[in-house]
C-alpha cells in the first residue's frame, strides 16, 4: 500500500467531478486553428461540416448512453438551463391545458426557482413533502393531483442524499393521468442505468460535469414518441430544432459525448469499486456512536453518502476535516451558513441538519483516500465531540429538548 | 470559508490541545465556580464557560477557566481567545471585556460577529452566576 496520498482528498464527486483526461483530449481536439474548431451550423464549407459531424457523434454518446433517439437530445448549457426549459418550456406551452405544477421540497434549486418564477407568472405549484427517507412516491403526488396538474418534476437522485425515486412507477402514474412528467437526472448518469425507450419518462435534464465532462454544457431529452413540445427560452438562430438557439459551443459538446461515452462503456466497473468503497466508509464510520445516515440507506446510490455527527456542528467538522474536501448540505448553501432546505424537508432537526456533511466517492478515490479520510473523522469527531457541551449533556443522560435554551 | 489565519489557528490548536486550552468542566455546584451558558443547539452554538475564582481583599480574581462549545470554527476559536483574557483579571476587569476585543483579537469576518456576542454573554453570565453564590 502507498503511503504517499495526495492531499487535500477530493471527496466531493456529487458536487463537480473533474474532467477526464481522455475527455480533456478530445476538448483540446476541437479548439485551435489545427484542430476541429468550425462553427456546426456553417453548411458552406468543410470546417462546420466536420464541426457537425462531432456534434452529431456526441449526440449519439449521450442518447446511447440513457437510451433514447439521438433527435431526443437538446444541447443546453447545462442542467439548470435543461430544468428551466423543460418545466418553463412544458408550462408555457400547455397552459391552456392546466396551470397546476407538482414538484417536491427536495428538487435542486434549478427546478425550485424555475417553478418559483412561474408561480409570480400564474401557475400553481405543489411542493410536496418527501417521505423520512428522501423519496417521492406516487401516492404523495396522488394525493395532491388536479385535474388541471399539466407537470410532474421530480428528480432521480437527490444530490444531497443520493436517494433514487422510483422512475417507472411515477412515469406510469403521469401517463395513465396525461400528465407531463419531467425528471431532473443531474447525479444519475454513470450512476445507475437510464433506459428511456422503456421508462415513461417525457423530459429528462442532463449535465456533463458530474460525470467527469466539462462544466457549462448539458443537454435535455425531449420525447419524440409520445410526442412532447416545449416552447423556446432561448430565441435566435433556431439552432435545436427551434428549442434552443446559440452557436453549439463544439469543444464542449464533444467533452460531454466523450464523458457518456466512457460512462457507458465503464459503469459497471465505476460501480463495482465505489461500492466497495462506500461499504469500505460505512461500515467503519457506523461504529461511532451518535451518528444517522440521511437518506433511505437501502434506497441510495453508493456514490453519496451524507451522515449526521450528532453533537458536532458541521462548519467546525469541515474545519477539523481540512484535509478532507467535502460538502455540509448542498454546496450552494454552505456559504450562506443554513442548515440544509432538503436535510429539514426530512424532518430532521435543525441541529441534526447542520451537523450533517456529504461525503462523495467517484471514479478517481481510492482505497487509501477512504482510510486516511475514516482516520481523520474518527479523530476530529472525538476531539469536537470533547469539546462539545452538547455531548457532555447527553453523556450526563439529560434529554435536550427539555432544556431551556437562551436563543439569541 | 474566508476565515483568518488567527481563527484557523486557535481552532486547530484548541481542538489539538484540549487541555493546554482549558477545555473541561468544573462541578458547577461549587462555590467558587461561576458557569455561564448561552447559546441554542438550533442556532449552531452552544457555549459553556465556567470560571474559578479566588477572593483577594476586597477583590475576585480569575484563577481558572474552562470552557466547552458546539459551533462553528469562529465559536470555538472566539471561547479560546476569551478564556486566555479571562486567566488572571479580576471580575470587574473581565465585565470590561466586549465583544469587540474577540472580533479584533480574531480578526473575525462581519458573519461571524455574532459569535464573539456569544462569548460576551456567556462571560457575563459565569459572573452573575458566581456573584450569585457569594
Amino acid at each position: 500500500m502507498s503511503t504517499d496520498i495526495n492531499l487535500p482528498i477530493y471527496l466531493d464527486y456529487a458536487s463537480t467531478t473533474p474532467v477526464d483526461p481522455r475527455v480533456a483530449k478530445k476538448i483540446s481536439d476541437h479548439l485551435t486553428l489545427d484542430g476541429n474548431f468550425g462553427n456546426p451550423a456553417s453548411r458552406s464549407h468543410k470546417f462546420g461540416w466536420k464541426a457537425e459531424e462531432s456534434v452529431e457523434e456526441a449526440r449519439s454518446h449521450v442518447a446511447n448512453l440513457v437510451g433514447c433517439d439521438p433527435r431526443e437530445i437538446v444541447w443546453t448549457s447545462g442542467a439548470t438551463e435543461a430544468n428551466n426549459l423543460a418545466i418553463k418550456g412544458i408550462a408555457n406551452f400547455y397552459q391552456a391545458k392546466g396551470k397546476h405544477i407538482i414538484t417536491s421540497k427536495i428538487e435542486h434549486k434549478a427546478v425550485l426557482d424555475a417553478c418559483r418564477q412561474l408561480e409570480r407568472e400564474g401557475f400553481e405549484v405543489t411542493y410536496l413533502d418527501p417521505t423520512e427517507g428522501g423519496l417521492i412516491t406516487t401516492s404523495l403526488i396522488d394525493s395532491v393531483v388536479r385535474d388541471d396538474t399539466i407537470l410532474i418534476s421530480i428528480m432521480h437522485i437527490n444530490n444531497e442524499l443520493g436517494t433514487v425515486n422510483n422512475l417507472h412507477e411515477i412515469g406510469s402514474y403521469a401517463r395513465e393521468k396525461g400528465i407531463f412528467f419531467h425528471v431532473d437526472a443531474a447525479q444519475s448518469t454513470g450512476k445507475v442505468e437510464i433506459n428511456l425507450s422503456e421508462l415513461p419518462v417525457d423530459l429528462m435534464s442532463f449535465s456533463a460535469h458530474k460525470t467527469y465532462g466539462p462544466k457549462g454544457i448539458g443537454a435535455l431529452f425531449v420525447s419524440r414518441k409520445p410526442r412532447v413540445r416545449i416552447e423556446a427560452q432561448m430565441h435566435g438562430g433556431g439552432h435545436e430544432r427551434g428549442m434552443r438557439s446559440g452557436t453549439l459551443p463544439t469543444h464542449q459538446i464533444v467533452g460531454m459525448g466523450e464523458a457518456f461515452r466512457i460512462a457507458k462503456e465503464e459503469m459497471f466497473a465505476d460501480k463495482k469499486k465505489i461500492e466497495a468503497l462506500h461499504k469500505k466508509f460505512y461500515d467503519s464510520v457506523s461504529k461511532i456512536e451518535e451518528i444517522y445516515v440521511n437518506g433511505d440507506i437501502n434506497n441510495k446510490v453508493s456514490n453519496i453518502l451524507n451522515i449526521s455527527f450528532a453533537y458536532v456542528e458541521g462548519e467546525s467538522l469541515i474545519m477539523a476535516l481540512k484535509d478532507i474536501a467535502v460538502s455540509s448540505g448542498s454546496a450552494c448553501t454552505s456559504a450562506s451558513l443554513e442548515p440544509s432546505y432538503v436535510l429539514r424537508a426530512l424532518g430532521r432537526k435543525d441541529e441534526l441538519a447542520s451537523s450533517s456533511i456529504r461525503f462523495s466517492f467517484g471514479r478517481f478515490t481510492t482505497d487509501e483516500d477512504i482510510e486516511y479520510t475514516l482516520s481523520l473523522i474518527n479523530h476530529a469527531v472525538e476531539r469536537l465531540r470533547e469539546l462539545s457541551p452538547l455531548w457532555e449533556m447527553y453523556l450526563d443522560g439529560i434529554d435536550l429538548d427539555t432544556v431551556d435554551w437562551q436563543t439569541h | 470559508m474566508a476565515y483568518s489565519k488567527k481563527v484557523v489557528d486557535k481552532f486547530e490548536n484548541t481542538i489539538n490541545e484540549p487541555a493546554k486550552h482549558n477545555v473541561g468542566r468544573f462541578n458547577p455546584k461549587d462555590m467558587d465556580i461561576g458557569t455561564g451558558m448561552v447559546g441554542a443547539p438550533a442556532c449552531g452554538d452552544v457555549m459553556k464557560l465556567q470560571i474559578k475564582c479566588e477572593q483577594q481583599g476586597n477583590t475576585h480574581v480569575i484563577k481558572d477557566v474552562k470552557f466547552k462549545t458546539y459551533g462553528c470554527g469562529s465559536a470555538i476559536a472566539s471561547s479560546s481567545e476569551l478564556v486566555e483574557m479571562l486567566l488572571g483579571k479580576t471580575l470587574e476587569e473581565a465585565k470590561e471585556i466586549k465583544n469587540i476585543d474577540i472580533v479584533d483579537a480574531l480578526e473575525l469576518p462581519p458573519i461571524k460577529i455574532h459569535c464573539s456576542v456569544l462569548a460576551e454573554d456567556s462571560i457575563k453570565q459565569a459572573i452573575e452566576d458566581y456573584e450569585q453564590k457569594q
